[in-house]
């Protein structure tokens, strides 16, 4: 049955005030959208990022779930052992609810340190949605780069100096590796439009199995942009096709969304300070060129998996 | 009824995990250790078991699976060694915040480099302020029985801590000796049920684990450790009192052997102590009156049943199979520590012996027994059975 917004208002919230994230964060909206349609319990686990360390101040708490957090890098690990504990448990009969199993890590723990214990629990079946609030660098730490962020991008262990323009190389791609995982759910979204992620997460969750969602969400500190126009980067990314929101089901691909025009990623880029540097001069431009390029040849990549052809407007 | 059999330490310690049947297991291979969770899923894979065994791909996933399934409120077990151990090193002060009764069969093996695949304690010696109850085992007896009373340790409501069961790589995990196994019922009605506190997967009844807790709550949540390690040495003698009267096997926290009338004691962990009695033997029927102090719960330090045993002591050696490089041996530290809160000296020798798997012979005993009764006695500390 087709979720509606408007049922959704009053239901109670997963995660509820009083948290200590930024105006503007992308990571408790990408939290809220995701668990407001679940219908079973949820028991929520989740690496050491800004996410985790400002919703847990001691002595003060606002998950209103089951909530654990151990370390950075062994969220997939964490919640295989939630899940294992729970499938031996039900088995004996000490618990007779449905429950499901939700880790969550930002694209640090996720992309990097992250990434071997994801990959075990995806190969190891486990009944998981893995959600990767992706702000494309290490901001728990102070906007250090990480392998999710774009070329170009001024972060602070990758500066934009004399030199250096910033970030050289391009972003690992992780929904395809988790793609060739051959799990049963992966989707690549952003928080452009609520009821993106309000669906795929719900399609993820009751997917048997172990599923993954790649959400792309703004840091406003590290992307250097103004907190009320956090849907808006988001739809920019989308319409300018820097980040191509598809589905992998069974390993069919589906494309999410095809802009009508051909927009470019500078589009992107204008409103955040992170790629300022990239906005005069000769080097930036040829960075900007180099990033259009990529994001060109990603969007072809996506399309052939999809089967679908794009004609934009002129 | 029990049976008696012949087995090595690590299926020793799989046959332990099979009775006590635990919820999850989460393991990685890694010598010598290997042998307790291939052991173990030969168990699954037959239906001996009920056990959810969680194959990860690391050791860190594997003490983080264990976390999580034990605060989840499941019984979990696992197994490792050196390098396994040492990547799982974030992990344990974690599992020990959390209050997570994981019992892991710890078997001994030195920490590279040079990688080398044989005994020394420089493993667990590592792990020593991880908050862990450690308890060491002389043979593949100790280890089997330490491991069923180890659930009830770890699980007691007094408690609530992980405890690593250690042994000797290859020395005692390998080497087939027999084991008198209790029976399976006998074993599951003495553990009994786990009853968790604050189970996270109680959905209607929701926690969270893992808050960051700053400069004004950290020291508190520590000192809550300190105080449940204060209760360890109690719940021990009334679990292992109770595992005597069952068995007749009796394991107090540390094993004294003819040290009542001697003037020499050695001090010494685990597999070695076999050499080290031995040598006390051939030793009073010379006419030395020597005796041995094995230290089997590590953590917490059983200091006051050390200072009993030791103070009529005119000289003592004090072994280790570990070195603290720049410092004193950590046992050597220990035992230098309890007699100095007792206003006890003692002449005491520290030596290091055995890193790497170098074996430990009647002969390297006899060797610091004979420093001692020549009164031999130095600060320095010294190597048995090096070459220099």
């Amino acid at each position: 049955m087709a979720v509606k917004l408007k049922d959704l208002i009053t239901k109670e919230r997963a995660m509820r005030q009083g948290h200590r994230m930024c105006p503007g964060c992308g990571a408790p909206t990408v939290v809220q959208q995701a668990l407001l349609a679940v219908e079973q319990p949820v028991v929520v686990t989740a690496a050491t990022g800004c996410l985790e360390v400002s919703t847990t101040i001691y002595p003060y708490n606002a998950w209103g779930v089951p909530f654990l957090h151990s370390a950075f890098e062994n969220a997939g690990a964490s919640v295989s052992g939630i899940e294992a504990a729970y499938v031996a448990l039900k088995k004996k009969g000490k618990i007779t609810k449905d429950i499901k199993f939700v880790a969550f890590g930002g694209d640090g723990g996720t992309y990097d340190i992250g990434l071997q214990a994801l990959s075990g629990a995806a190969e190891r079946g486990h009944d998981f949605t893995y959600i990767c609030y992706n702000n494309q660098g290490y901001m728990n730490t102070g906007a250090q780069r990480s392998s999710a962020t774009p070329k170009g991008a001024d972060t602070s262990t990758a500066p934009a100096g004399k030199v250096i323009p910033g970030k050289i190389q391009k972003p690992k791609d992780l929904t395809v590796i988790m793609a060739a995982h051959h799990i049963p759910y992966v989707a690549q979204t952003t928080i452009h439009n609520p009821m993106e992620v309000i669906e795929k997460v719900k399609k993820a969750i009751e997917t048997p199995g172990p599923a993954f969602v790649n959400v792309l969400a703004p840091c406003v500190l590290f992307w250097r942009l103004e907190p009320s126009l956090q849907r808006d980067i988001c739809k920019l990314a989308v319409e300018t096709r820097f980040w191509p929101v598809y589905e992998v089901i069974d390993g069919e691909w589906k494309l999410g969304y095809k802009p009508k025009k051909r927009v470019p990623v500078e589009e992107f880029l204008k409103p955040q300070g992170r790629f300022r540097h990239l906005l005069k001069g000769e080097t930036g431009q040829a960075v900007i060129e180099a990033l259009q390029k990529d994001v060109d040849e990603e969007w072809e990549y996506v399309l052939k998996r999809c089967g679908e052809t794009w004609e934009p407007q002129a | 009824m029990s049976r008696k059999d012949i087995t090595s330490g690590n299926w020793a310690v799989a046959e332990a995990m099979r009775q006590i049947n635990p919820d999850v297991v989460a393991a990685y291979p890694i010598t010598p250790s290997t042998d307790i969770p291939m052991k173990f899923s030969e168990f699954v894979a037959d239906g001996l078991v009920d056990t959810n065994l969680v194959t990860v791909e690391s050791e860190h996933s594997a003490i983080s699976a264990c976390l999580a399934a034990a605060v989840s409120g499941a019984r979990v077990m696992t197994a490792s060694s050196a390098n396994g151990v040492a990547l799982m090193h974030e992990i344990f002060p974690i599992a020990a915040s959390y209050r997570a009764p994981i019992v892991f069969g710890l078997v001994n093996r030195s920490l590279g480099a040079p990688i080398n695949i044989h005994c020394d304690h420089s493993d667990s010696m590592a792990e020593r302020d991880s908050g862990w109850i450690h308890i060491y085992c002389e043979d593949g007896q100790e280890v089997y029985d330490t491991m069923i009373m180890a659930v009830r340790i770890a699980e007691h409501k007094d408690v609530l801590l992980p405890v690593f069961v250690c042994q000797d790589g290859f020395i005692t995990s390998h080497c087939f000796e027999p084991v008198e196994f209790m029976d399976d019922e006998e074993v599951r009605s003495f553990i009994g049920e786990r009853d968790p506190l604050f189970p996270l997967l109680d959905i209607d009844n929701p926690v969270a684990y893992g808050s960051l807790a700053l400069t004004d709550y950290y020291f508190e949540i520590k000192r809550q450790q300190v105080e449940a390690m204060k209760h360890v040495e109690r719940v021990y003698r009334e679990v292992a009192g109770e595992f005597a009267k069952k068995t007749g096997r009796d394991y107090p926290v540390v094993d004294t052997y003819k040290t009542d009338d001697a003037d020499h004691i050695m001090v010494i962990m685990s597999s070695a102590a076999g050499a080290a009695k031995d040598t006390v033997d051939r030793l009073r029927e010379k006419g030395h009156k020597v005796g041995c102090l094995r230290i089997r719960l590590f953590r917490p330090f059983p200091a006051k049943a050390v200072v009993d045993a030791l103070k009529g002591a005119k000289s003592i050696a004090v072994l280790d199979r570990a070195a603290s490089l720049g410092a004193p041996a950590p046992l050597f530290t220990e035992i230098k520590g309890a007699l100095y809160d007792a206003g006890i000296h003692i002449p005491a020798n520290t030596y290091v012996y055995g890193l790497g798997g170098r074996d430990f012979f009647p002969h390297n005993a006899e060797e610091a027994f004979m420093d001692l009764i020549n009164n031999n006695m130095s600060p320095e500390e010294r190597y048995l059975g090096l070459r220099e």
